[in-house]
């Protein structure tokens, strides 16, 4: 499941961002790992709660920097 | 007289991604049969628009960045469209913008850079894409602006862009007039709340759909697809008669009072 979570995770954010899903890891810095600007980050945090039918508040969202964060979120909002 | 745009060019301002009024705009004026030309701001947004235009069914689109602030590009922008259209048959203009740390708390902290930038982009910028595009629409022509109901009362947290929104609605009305003599029209949709990437930005905007769809009359939020078959009929010669107009397409929210 936890691994289901991350592929899921990996295939949006490299859509978005243009970057290889390899590159996608629990340790990687949106903003200056995968250079994402506020934009990007908006588009992502929407993408993910239509994937995973989630709401992400605005505070959460805020608190969403890395791809670590995002699997913490989702497997503690599922 | 009938909603086909065949043989007509659209000028659609403001796709960012999929989730996008204009976008919605977009997909209706290429079902009804529209050319459409796309203006982007900066490389960023370019991919995604040109990404997008390749799934219409109309693969003539042409694209082009315009930056909204600079005058100079504008005009740039549509001498360049002249080069290759010639004629348009109307405009969408669906761009907005605020400092997204004034879209919280009280109206009153807006600072006066963040009153400009908001005035700026989302309301003088249709005032001067309008005198741009007016010497291309030598058949007559129809423009759409997107408005939103925190111009017209208190919305918490839409602040500076309510006041904004307000500037743009007296735009529309005195554009309407200016131009009633060259036939062309100018109205405004006032789309009730979507969940694009800009209304991301206005704080707690996930609690504003929830009031939308438990007490708007048609229990629903709405859909860039509901805008978009609205513009549609503002484009068309189905609303020949109408100019300097607002539409609300909300589910009804508006006639709502407490």
């Amino acid at each position: 499941m936890a691994e289901d979570i991350l592929a899921r995770v990996q295939k949006i954010v490299s859509e978005r961002l243009g970057v290889d899903e390899a590159d996608v890891k629990p340790e990687a810095s949106f903003k200056e790992d995968l250079d994402a600007d506020s934009l990007d980050v908006v588009e992502l945090v929407m993408e993910l709660e239509d994937e995973f039918g989630l709401e992400i508040s605005d505070e959460d969202a805020e608190k969403i920097l890395t791809v670590g964060n995002v699997l913490d979120y989702i497997k503690s909002h599922q | 007289m009938n909603l086909s745009l065949e043989g007509r060019t659209y000028v659609v301002m403001g796709v960012a991604n999929k989730r996008s009024i204009a976008w919605g705009i977009a997909q209706a004026l290429d079902k009804a049969g529209a050319r459409l030309i796309f203006t982007y701001i900066g490389e960023r947004f370019k991919a995604s628009v040109e990404g997008l235009a390749a799934t219409l069914e109309n693969q003539n689109s042409l694209f082009y960045p315009c930056d909204v602030t600079n005058d100079e590009e504008i005009d740039q922008t549509f001498a360049a469209i002249k080069d290759e259209v010639g004629v348009i048959h109307g405009l969408a203009h669906c761009i907005a913008f605020a400092n997204k740390e004034e879209l919280d708390g009280d109206y009153m902290n807006t600072t006066r850079d963040g009153f400009l930038l908001a005035q700026n982009i989302s309301a003088y910028s249709l005032t001067a894409v309008t005198k741009a595009a007016k010497d291309l629409m030598t058949e007559g022509g129809s423009i759409v602006t997107m408005t939103y109901l925190g111009g017209e009362r208190v919305i918490q947290n839409y602040n500076v862009m309510g006041v904004a929104k307000a500037s743009l609605d007296a735009s529309v009305k005195y554009l309407a007039n200016d131009l009633g003599k060259n036939n062309i029209r100018v109205n405004a949709i006032s789309a009730g709340p979507i969940r694009t990437l800009s209304a991301k930005g206005i704080s707690d905007f996930n609690s504003v759909i929830k009031v939308i769809e438990e007490r708007s009359p048609l229990r629903r939020t709405i859909t860039p697809e509901d805008v978009g078959n609205t513009a549609l009929f503002l484009m068309s010669d189905l609303s020949s008669g109408m100019t300097g107009e607002t539409l609300h397409v909300d589910s009804g929210f508006n006639i709502v009072g407490f």
